[in-house]
């Protein structure tokens, strides 16, 4: 629900960037720990950027995988949203990776 | 690790089912449209690295200032629509307005029905309209509270109760400047639903179980619950309460008093 006004903070960061140049693609870095559903994030920014400049721009979604490192030393990649280590089952545990929520890079067309 | 995914069938069903279309490993997706028309030369990639919400947290910092420099600490409630949290703020009020200086930031996609419930019992009420901030209808975000924080006369106030949006899922992702998130959860909505809204439970500090009076006459297996709000937010404090009976808002005041400077 809340992936229109997402959508819209990730356009304001990319017209910011690119200062007026044409912006091809670009990437955003989604943590699997964040509750945005892709298809609803992709759908949004059809929307919002139709007949506006960054109509022909692609929104690449590099969803990040949820890794934790629990004390004990294991890794676990979750495939449910629950902190606990996959191998001992302790909840001491160290978040690595889930939690990204950037606008990573952005393509634009240089000036020849 | 069984019981981790006994009862966990659909939030399991839903990723494999993401995994079919979702390009979850790392790379960019390639279903995106056909970029195979783009010269490689003539294209230059330029790093960002940037929050998606940094515009967001820059105003949520400035919140975080504007509280800091009057006393004010700010709670920020969150729950579905319906849990109880105009209840239980009532209920706060009229514990707590003998004892501290109270404020109140209402957010509400439509309607003064709630502020209007809470205006007469001793706080400073600002209702927000949702749909100034983002463009969302369906959260608060720190503009929106920044917005809101004008119409109140913030160095009179110890403790401002901001009552989120009802909503599981948008407001857990919008650092609004406040001290700490308390969830307001009512039993008659299930055992599962940590499970099914884990960043809201997780980002909680405190969850307020209320309704609790409804106990005696549901299926609602308390036990099972608090496990799995335990496995998914191992920290949060636990308070048991009924906004209709009164049963747990000393405990829930006292938390509240808690969060003051000594």
């Amino acid at each position: 629900m809340h992936e229109l006004a997402i959508c819209q903070a990730i356009i304001d960061h990319v017209e910011a960037r690119a200062e007026g140049r044409a912006v091809q693609r670009v990437e955003v870095r989604i943590g699997h720990f964040r509750q945005v559903v892709p298809d609803s994030l992709q759908f949004s920014w059809t929307v919002l950027t139709d007949g506006t400049d960054l109509s022909d721009c692609h929104l690449l979604i590099n969803y990040v995988p949820a890794v934790i490192r629990c004390a004990c030393g294991a890794e676990s990649v979750l495939d449910v949203p629950i902190p606990a280590c996959m191998t001992c089952g302790g909840v001491d545990v160290e978040f690595l990776s889930g939690n990204e929520f950037d606008v990573a890079w952005i393509e634009v067309a240089e000036a020849s | 690790m069984g019981r981790v995914h006994i009862s966990l069938d659909g939030t399991v069903h839903d990723h494999a089912h993401h995994g079919d279309h979702d390009h979850s490993e790392g790379t960019p997706q390639h279903d995106v449209g056909d970029h195979s028309g783009y010269p490689a030369t003539g294209v230059a990639r330029i790093s960002v690295l940037q929050s998606i919400l940094s515009e967001n947290d820059r105003v949520a910092a400035g919140n975080r200032t504007a509280f800091a420099a009057n006393g004010v600490v700010a709670i920020n409630v969150m729950s579905s629509p319906g849990a109880g949290k105009t209840s239980l703020l009532k209920r706060t009020l009229v514990e707590l307005r003998s004892k501290l200086r109270l404020g109140v930031l209402e957010g509400d996609i439509a309607t003064s029905l709630d502020a209007d419930q809470l205006a007469g019992l001793g706080a400073a009420i600002s209702l927000v309209n949702t749909s100034a901030g983002f463009g969302g209808e369906c959260h608060l975000d720190a503009v929106m509270v920044h917005a809101g924080l004008g119409r109140l006369p913030l160095d009179e106030i110890d403790l401002l109760l901001i009552e989120n949006v009802g909503n599981l899922v948008c407001p857990a992702e919008f650092d609004v400047g406040e001290h700490a998130r308390a969830m307001v959860y009512a039993i008659t909505e299930g055992e599962e639903k940590p499970f099914k809204y884990p960043v809201m439970f997780r980002a909680a500090d405190v969850v307020v179980v209320n309704k609790i009076d409804l106990l005696p006459h549901l299926d609602f297996d308390l036990d099972l619950f608090l496990s799995n709000l335990h496995a998914v937010n191992p920290k949060a404090t636990v308070i048991t309460a009924s906004a209709r009976t009164g049963q747990g808002i000393s405990e829930w005041c006292t938390w509240l008093r808690r969060q003051l400077p000594a």
